[in-house]
């Protein structure tokens, strides 16, 4: 299974160029394509926006499909709603909008229309993180995660890169209830290739290791296997695990890597406070407590810059993971 | 139909009493808008309430689901005696709607501002497989003062949705107060016009003008329609009409004796 020399999962088709000239491409393109493809496979799916239409790549599926196609202008509370509606009557929606506005705006009309009534409404929240750069902290989701997971019959997903989050918007479809898939603006590394094996719920082992397990999710599962690869050289064996399914969680996963490791790092583009690193530390306290450390925003908004700088500024970056990792080894029982 | 409604009123009070608890005053007010779509206009049957043709109806002002409840009951639902479990633990009959522990409601609802939207979806998803059943969606006018509303209102009218009917239960009343006081609402009908809805004025308590409103509702095209049911919060009770304090309080055992002697005698007086 493992490749000796690079510790990588070889059964799940991972991008042979990973640690050399990485391809990248925006998460949001993966949503597009997607959404498109549904189209013309379920006859059901309709898509909705509020006057985000390009920026979201709605637009690929409007001009394939103008009378699935419903422009509710800049009303994101209706927006949700008239999705609760679509879906009432048969059809699978997807909501389009920056996760600031959908999760964040719209969230009693998420909660008491779409939850409560369990309606097959997937809520597509763009934006998300830092990266999203210029714009600064009114665009930049970093509650999606905490403001969803905490609603009963929500989903939550959140696609690592190109392919997992074309995978993850054709696999929605066929999901009952209601679904938030986050995705980012910016370019980012494709580490999965069309051949990787995506299945809702499941979380997928990237790289072998026993020292130590990292768990990530979104564009921190690039940056994860970059720190992995870097400790190779100081003989620490790190287990990398994309967590791209945040609810319902693959709690067995955590046990074992908690069972097997004994110390456990998250990272995550969002708030660590209830989010993502919150949500894997709920399972560890609960069923095997080791060491643990959240990578991700520490209680702090988000702000203008470039992407890359803001990765940095913000602590999000494969030295900050092997920061993290260092602090658990310490603190693991030998 | 005169009759179902009093019996309508009659369960009512015996529900929220029962309950000791729930929302009398707006759903005495509905009672005339209710028994007018649930026993004249909406296509619908209650032995198979997912019947894809039915007309669908969504309950906006979820706080007055005890006139919804005794609606379904009395059309066939669902037995009538079932109606005193409201709010009681384990009951299909939440204290605001909620679908998926009663089939035959459409939505969940109970926040205000929503159902409108709802609405709107279904309208557009129903025309989209050109199908026929209409939209039928009854909000208070307490809750017109959400802006979700009126971001429903211009979707509904954007996309010329005949399909959709709105009714707003005109009764005055807030649980702060008079709406003109609390926040003034007035002119209302001009406000929805100029949203692009045919807007019809009622007597919110008369069915034969109620029924014809909505039959005007069906032969109206190119736009929804509102029809603004002017009505007394609490009607049918002495006690009750136009009193706000009744908007969220149960009767107790004495008043409940006395509204249901009232609405006894009502009966009698024809």
């Amino acid at each position: 299974m493992s490749d000796k020399k690079s510790g990588l999962n070889e059964a799940l088709h991972l991008a042979p160029n990973i640690y050399d000239k990485v391809e990248k491409i925006p998460t949001r393109n993966g949503y597009g394509h997607g959404l498109v493809e549904l189209g013309h496979t379920n006859k059901n799916v309709v898509a909705l926006c509020a006057d985000l239409s390009d920026s979201t790549r709605a637009l690929w599926f409007a001009e394939k499909f103008p009378d699935r196609f419903v422009e509710v202008g800049i009303s994101e509370q209706d927006m949700m709603g008239i999705a609760a509606g679509l879906a009432a009557v048969g059809k699978i929606p997807y909501v389009s909008t920056y996760g600031v506005f959908s999760t964040g705006r719209a969230w009693d009309q998420m909660r008491t229309t779409v939850a409560y009534g369990d309606f097959n409404v997937r809520i597509a929240s763009a934006h998300g993180g830092v990266s999203v750069g210029a714009d600064g902290a009114t665009h930049q989701s970093l509650e999606e995660i905490a403001l969803s997971r905490v609603l009963p019959n929500m989903k939550v997903v959140v696609p690592a890169d190109y392919w997992e989050t074309k995978k993850a918007t054709l696999a929605s479809a066929d999901i009952h209830g209601p679904m938030v898939i986050r995705f980012g603006r910016e370019k980012v590394p494709v580490v999965t290739t069309e051949k990787t094996p995506f299945t809702f719920g499941k979380a997928e082992t990237f790289r072998f290791g026993n020292d130590v397990t990292v768990f990530a999710c979104g564009p921190m599962v690039y940056e994860a296997l970059i720190a992995a690869k870097e400790l190779e050289k100081r003989n620490i064996d790190v287990r990398v695990v994309n967590m791209h399914t945040v609810k319902p969680l693959d709690t067995r996963a955590i046990i074992d890597a908690a069972k097997e490791t004994g110390a456990i790092v998250t990272a995550e583009e969002h708030q660590v406070n209830g989010g993502f690193g919150s949500a894997i530390a709920e399972v560890v306290v609960e069923n095997y407590p080791v060491p643990m450390k959240r990578v991700g925003v520490l209680d702090r908004f988000g702000e203008s810059g470039e992407p890359d700088q803001l990765m940095v500024e913000f602590n999000l970056k494969s030295t900050d993971i092997i920061k993290a990792i260092e602090d658990v080894l310490k603190r693991k029982k030998k | 139909m005169k009759k179902v409604a009093n019996d309508i009123r009659q369960d009512i009070i015996r529900m929220t009493c029962e309950a000791g608890s729930g929302h009398p005053g707006g759903s005495l007010s509905s009672v005339e808008v209710m028994v007018s779509l649930y026993f004249n206009v909406m296509k619908q049957d209650p032995k198979n309430p997912a019947w894809d043709g039915r007309d669908r109806f969504v309950l906006s002002k979820g706080h007055v689901c005890p006139v919804l409840y005794a609606s379904l009951a009395r059309r066939g639902y669902f037995p009538v005696d079932e109606l005193l479990t409201l709010r009681k633990l384990g009951s299909r009959l939440q204290g605001h709607p909620h679908r998926l522990k009663l089939e035959c409601l459409e939505t969940s609802s109970g926040s205000l501002g929503q159902g409108l939207s709802i609405s709107v979806g279904m309208a557009i998803g129903l025309r989209m497989d050109k199908k026929n059943p209409r939209v039928y969606c009854l909000m208070g006018d307490g809750e017109l003062q959400e802006g979700q509303i009126w971001e429903a209102a211009m979707s509904g009218a954007h996309y010329r949705l005949d399909n959709l009917c709105g009714i707003v239960d005109v009764n005055g009343l807030q649980i702060d107060g008079k709406t003109k006081d609390v926040k003034n609402l007035d002119p209302l009908a001009d406000k929805w016009r100029a949203f692009g809805w045919h807007a019809i004025e009622v007597d919110g308590h008369d069915i034969q003008s109620l029924i014809n409103a909505f039959h005007e509702a069906e032969k109206t095209k190119g736009k929804p329609t509102v029809i603004l049911a002017k009505t007394v919060k609490g009607k049918g009770v002495s006690f009750m009409e136009n009193n706000a304090e009744w908007h969220g309080k149960p009767p107790s055992k004495e008043e409940a004796a006395k509204a249901l002697h009232e609405l006894e005698e009502n009966i009698l007086k024809g």
